[in-house]
């Protein structure tokens, strides 16, 4: 099997999301250059820079970092490849809050306060429901989540047949997954940096504990601490990526995989490098996002499934060859 | 000579699960230099014994002291360096190369932010080695025979350098070269570390082989325990399996048939 050097992997992955990051910048109907910028600070395009381009950009680039983030950590939690960091229901909570938020009518402050309580709701659901008289196996966790995400899939359905149709757009917007209402990328930010260094913290024992509970109690982990950490973690994570930018599926299912097939199957890499894929696939996919039907916008989320679909796919049918080898 | 030291005691160990009990008062004491082997019918608990002794599920009643200290008492880490487990089944839900395997052994040895240093890949190197695994360095552990990935389960359990160690049916998916070749290796380090070996075993030939010392799990709480020659005898084993045997004495021993 591969091992990829882990410093070269990350200052490649570090290349690749600058790149995002400029083509993201730079991407709009209004052509805006660094240059124009720093000379020109009172301008239209400075104006449109920092109040549009920046923080849209640096909201892409922190939501992929976090469901990069909580789709590995939800994968070693629930020992399973399939895992995504929508699994256990959390998205299903923020959707039902934010689509009620919609229905009323309300600002973006609103609309996300009302998408993280959902968030944390489902949660505590989840959490409380699948804790039971302290036995918190990994099958009654999982099965906990997938029917609380069911209940509430039914919820949404149940709001899109009974809103008038001029909210129904922003409605099914928003559960494709969209960076149009970006907002301060400071909280994000500040989620992203905690829940990075918590994650890596616990990089070591999660490399255990990927390889069953049992085992990594024997060599010595907390397990029951440690799994109410990452589910903690993976949560938030994944609530506060819901809030900022709806669902936007596929990245936290596909940016740890992609890893793994490139070599970096130790958490100790994983974990900085799934920070670093996840941002930058979202930071291209939210620039084409606004380039492919241009004047007019895509959800990013539907352009995350376009590319990661068969990008996965061909990476999957490349690696079975090294599988063996 | 001097005593060895007491490496794990149990003194009035009940174990139970749900409504079956596995043992009624269990005193038991592994010192270091014994070789045990622990022999039942299946379902009679003991990969539950086992999993209690390494402190892994809680005792219904009585107290299990490793080194002295009461094991309930120690951290996880702390217990990962005295004493390592070997399961039956392996979770291998995620690719990972053999080497990176067995070099998680190694993990109760490191501190907190600390990456494996080049002894640590020597020691883990040196696991694969003595099992015969060198070739299959980049393996990925997916994509192992059974008797493969046992080998690399018991390297990793070599590697982890711990005192004591206990084995759930170490030779299962092993051929009979590999079971003798794992049981020969495991006493040779029993002898030359002043370890010690408590192994789950099906073979009362093998275990008689073996072991110096045996624990029979009768079922309904009951268990004999002492040294082999002492316990293992037919009539005990008869009963032991609910099956009439045959002893033959051969140059190693004494060996039982099935009638």
């Amino acid at each position: 099997m591969r091992k990829i050097h882990p410093a070269s992997l990350l200052v490649l992955l570090s290349t690749a999301a600058l790149l995002g990051a400029w083509f993201s910048l730079t991407t709009g109907p209004l052509s805006v250059s660094l240059h124009d910028i720093l000379r020109q600070p009172d301008s239209l395009q400075a104006q449109v820079f920092w109040e549009l381009r920046f923080p849209r950009s640096a909201t892409a680039f922190m939501t992929g970092a976090l469901l990069g983030i909580a789709g590995a950590l939800m994968q070693v939690l629930l020992r399973n490849p399939l895992a995504d960091p929508y699994i256990l229901g959390i998205s299903g909570g923020a959707s039902t809050g934010a689509l009620l938020a919609i229905m009323a009518g309300a600002g973006t402050l609103v609309l996300q306060t009302s998408a993280f309580a959902g968030a944390l709701l489902s949660i505590l659901l989840v959490f409380s429901l699948a804790h039971g008289r302290g036995n918190w196996d990994t099958t009654r966790l999982l099965l906990t989540g997938v029917v609380l995400a069911a209940g509430w899939g039914a919820i949404i359905s149940l709001l899109l047949a009974i809103s008038p149709g001029t909210r129904v757009q922003g409605m099914l917007f928003w559960l494709m997954g969209d960076l149009g209402f970006a907002q301060s990328p400071v909280p994000g930010g500040i989620v992203l940096l905690a829940v990075t260094l918590l994650a890596f913290m616990l990089s070591a024992a999660l490399n255990l504990l990927a390889g069953g509970e049992l085992r990594a109690a024997s060599l010595g982990v907390d397990t029951g601490r440690l799994r109410v950490a990452i589910y903690l973690l993976a949560s938030l994570a994944t609530a506060t990526a819901v809030t900022q930018a709806g669902n936007i599926g596929f990245i936290g299912l596909i940016a740890p995989h992609m890893l793994r097939l490139a070599g970096a199957r130790d958490h100790r890499v994983l974990i900085p490098g799934v920070v670093l894929l996840g941002g930058t696939l979202l930071l291209f996919a939210d620039g084409l996002s606004r380039l492919v039907i241009a004047p007019r916008q895509l959800p990013v989320g539907v352009l995350t499934a376009l590319l990661g679909v068969p990008l996965f796919l061909y990476l999957l049918y490349r690696s079975r060859g090294i599988r063996h080898g | 000579m001097a005593e060895s030291p007491v490496l794990l005691s149990c003194s009035g160990v009940d174990i139970s699960i749900g409504e079956v009990t596995i043992t009624r008062r269990l005193e038991l004491c592994i010192e270091a230099g014994q070789c045990w082997c622990l022999l039942g019918r299946n379902g009679t608990g003991k990969t539950t014994l086992l999993q209690t002794l390494a402190g892994l599920r809680p005792p219904a009643a009585g107290r299990i002291a490793l080194n002295g200290t009461a094991l309930e008492q120690l951290p996880r880490r702390q217990v990962a360096q005295q004493l390592g487990i070997l399961f039956q089944d392996f979770e291998d839900s995620f690719p990972a190369s053999v080497l990176e395997t067995v070099l998680q052994g190694r993990h109760p040895h490191l501190h907190n932010w600390q990456w494996e240093s080049a002894e640590d890949y020597r020691i883990a190197r040196a696991a694969l080695a003595e099992l015969g695994l060198d070739s299959l360095e980049q393996r990925n552990v997916q994509t192992l025979s059974g008797g493969e990935r046992q080998r690399v389960g018991i390297a990793t359990l070599l590697a982890q350098q711990t005192p004591l160690l206990l084995l759930d049916e170490p030779t299962s998916h092993l051929d009979l070269q590999h079971q003798l070749d794992i049981l020969q290796t495991l006493v040779a380090q029993c002898r030359a570390r002043n370890s010690a070996v408590l192994m789950v075993l099906h073979d009362i030939n093998l275990a008689a082989r073996f072991a110096d010392h045996v624990v029979l799990l009768m079922g309904n709480g009951e268990h004999r325990l002492g040294r082999s020659e002492d316990i293992l005898q037919t009539d005990q084993l008869e009963q032991l399996y609910g099956h009439p045997l045959m002893q033959i004495d051969t140059a190693t021993g004494p060996a039982w048939l099935p009638r």
